[in-house]
């Protein structure tokens, strides 16, 4: 058994990369409200509590309006710059595509401070407006990388045969080169949707009263040890899951024909 | 395509860069100008003068949060790369590619699990009566003080970069030829000198980007500093939320905030020299 050790070495690097997530779903069942092993009883006690309070739904309502949106937009944009990176050679390009994939390099702290500033001038600040806006710059990249590497798999000359066919390149668009796209843009859709619902550091910065829930997670946290945290993150949790393997099973699905 | 600059391709160009102006460009030249502005009586007003610079780099507890702050950083890159690689090593090499795409799989999960609700967890488990110190105190040991201590600290950037490490790690490892690997071993060479004069420096690009993304991700964090270091000595991002959260100090948080884009910087542009630089 020459394999043993690195499995184990896996073994041990899975735990530990997995030991804080199984951990709060474990705790968010667990009756005692102090976390000590042995575990107590098993409750939904701290689902029903933190569900009971009406901010909760708010967070969620907030949380869902604003992912939404900034998923809208960071697609839109993640797929018009894919696409003139795909198509298009200008003298620029080197600067336009670091322009366009450079916000994740920059800490959130200090996109948090930059953007507070700037939408407090544009008189956004404190909305949800706002969180969309930041959203969509930290979101965009990541649909564009999707969305290129789809790109990447098409025949380039099948829209330039679209074109020569006598289709505008409008409707080459429309026809040929989004109907390809569609798998890229749904996932790159649930992906920025579950970034934008687990972002809490910008959004901490901008949001003012307009919560959503990461923040109220902060919030709760600055208080004291409180298992509706475990609760509350462990259906963020399945939410984000649920959309990223609805992304991974539509790129796998509709690429693999 | 000819750099033909038609209708349609500004329909798809100009998006992009009206909205990184206007909500990325923009707010960070903001920020920039900000640090050079006037604060009177907790109001802002726009002007050109050096106090608010003069004022953080002459204070001792900035130098010392500097510090604190790089010295992390460069610390859990290091931690990260070390314990990520015979992890990579072993899925790149050991590992059939099912078993290798399962295990990318994930560790593309925790991306997209609360980094909060991580750290709130560990705070759990690293607590003094908590679940870790139970089990060390079965066997005698303990209870240890892993809360609020560098140690805390760094269990939760390794939380935040482990993952990503591995999966760079991984890729530029599997990238690697391997038929160099076998000619190295047909030549005699033992598995120590095929590790380091064959595998390591086929896979530096990766390697490096790898600890370079660890150290940004490490150097801007301000949970695990926060919630597991116990702030004190506190990290330059807990000093930009200080210094935003009290009254309208914004322009001193933006000294904070330039100087730590500064340092990105440097260690971003030394790095792409050593992943690129001088080939032996």
């Amino acid at each position: 058994m020459k394999a043993l050790l690195p499995r184990l070495y896996l073994v041990a690097i899975f735990t530990f990369v997995f030991a804080p997530i199984v951990t709060s779903m474990v705790f968010s069942f667990n009756s005692d409200r102090f976390p000590t092993v042995p575990l107590g009883g098993f409750t939904l006690h701290w689902y029903e509590t933190a569900f009971a309070r009406p901010e909760v739904w708010t967070a969620f309502g907030n949380s869902a309006l604003v992912a939404l949106s900034a998923a809208a937009l960071s697609t839109a944009l993640g797929f018009a710059t894919a696409y003139t990176d795909f198509r298009y050679n200008f003298r620029w390009k080197p600067a336009y595509l670091a322009l366009a994939l450079l916000p994740p390099t920059v800490p959130l702290v200090i996109m948090g401070l930059a953007m507070l500033a700037w939408l407090g001038r544009l008189g956004l600040s404190g909305t949800l407006p706002g969180i969309v806006i930041a959203h969509t710059v930290m979101g965009a990249p990541f649909a564009m990388a999707i969305c290129r590497l789809r790109l990447s798999q098409m025949d380039p000359s099948l829209e330039a045969a679209a074109w020569n066919l006598g289709a505008s390149p409008m409707r080459a668009m429309r026809v040929v080169v989004l109907p390809f796209c569609m798998p890229a843009l749904i996932s790159a859709f649930c992906l920025t949707a579950a970034v934008s619902f687990d972002e809490f550091v910008v959004a901490w910065f901008v949001s003012g009263l307009n919560k959503t829930v990461p923040v109220m997670i902060l919030e709760i946290l600055q208080g004291n040890v409180d298992p509706q945290i475990n609760a509350i993150g462990t259906v963020v949790f399945v939410t984000s899951m649920t959309l990223v393997i609805a992304a991974q099973l539509i790129i796998l699905r509709k690429t693999s024909r | 395509m000819k750099d033909r600059t038609t209708a349609h391709a500004l329909i798809w160009r100009l998006p992009l860069l009206i909205w990184q102006g206007l909500f990325f460009v923009g707010p960070l030249l903001l920020m920039v100008a900000m640090s050079f502005w006037l604060v009177k009586n907790y109001r802002m007003t726009p002007d050109f003068i050096f106090d608010n610079w003069e004022r953080m780099l002459t204070r001792g507890y900035f130098w010392d949060a500097y510090r604190v702050t790089l010295w992390r950083a460069t610390l859990a890159a290091v931690l990260a790369s070390l314990i990520a690689f015979p992890a990579s090593f072993a899925l790149a090499f050991k590992l059939s590619e099912t078993a290798r795409r399962w295990a990318l799989f994930f560790l593309v999960v925790p991306f997209f699990t609360s980094y909060l609700v991580r750290v709130y967890a560990w705070q759990v488990l690293l607590a003094e009566s908590g679940p870790i110190n139970a089990v060390l105190g079965w066997v005698g040991l303990g209870p240890f003080t892993m809360l609020n201590s560098g140690v805390g600290a760094m269990v939760g950037y390794l939380t935040l970069v482990l993952p990503l490490v591995v999966i760079l790690q991984t890729f530029s490892l599997a990238a690697i030829d391997r038929n160099l690997i076998e000619a190295a071993w047909n030549l005699g060479a033992s598995p120590r000198r095929t590790l380091l004069r064959v595998i390591l420096p086929s896979a530096k690009v990766g390697l490096i980007v790898g600890a370079v993304f660890a150290f940004i991700l490490a150097f801007g964090d301000f949970v695990s500093p926060f919630y597991l270091g116990g702030s004190k000595p506190p990290t330059l991002s807990i000093l930009i939320i200080d210094t935003t959260k009290s009254g309208q100090q914004w322009p001193r948080a933006a000294v904070v905030a330039v100087m730590m884009i500064g340092t990105l910087f440097a260690v971003a542009f030394a790095a792409v020299g050593a992943a690129y630089g001088r080939r032996k």
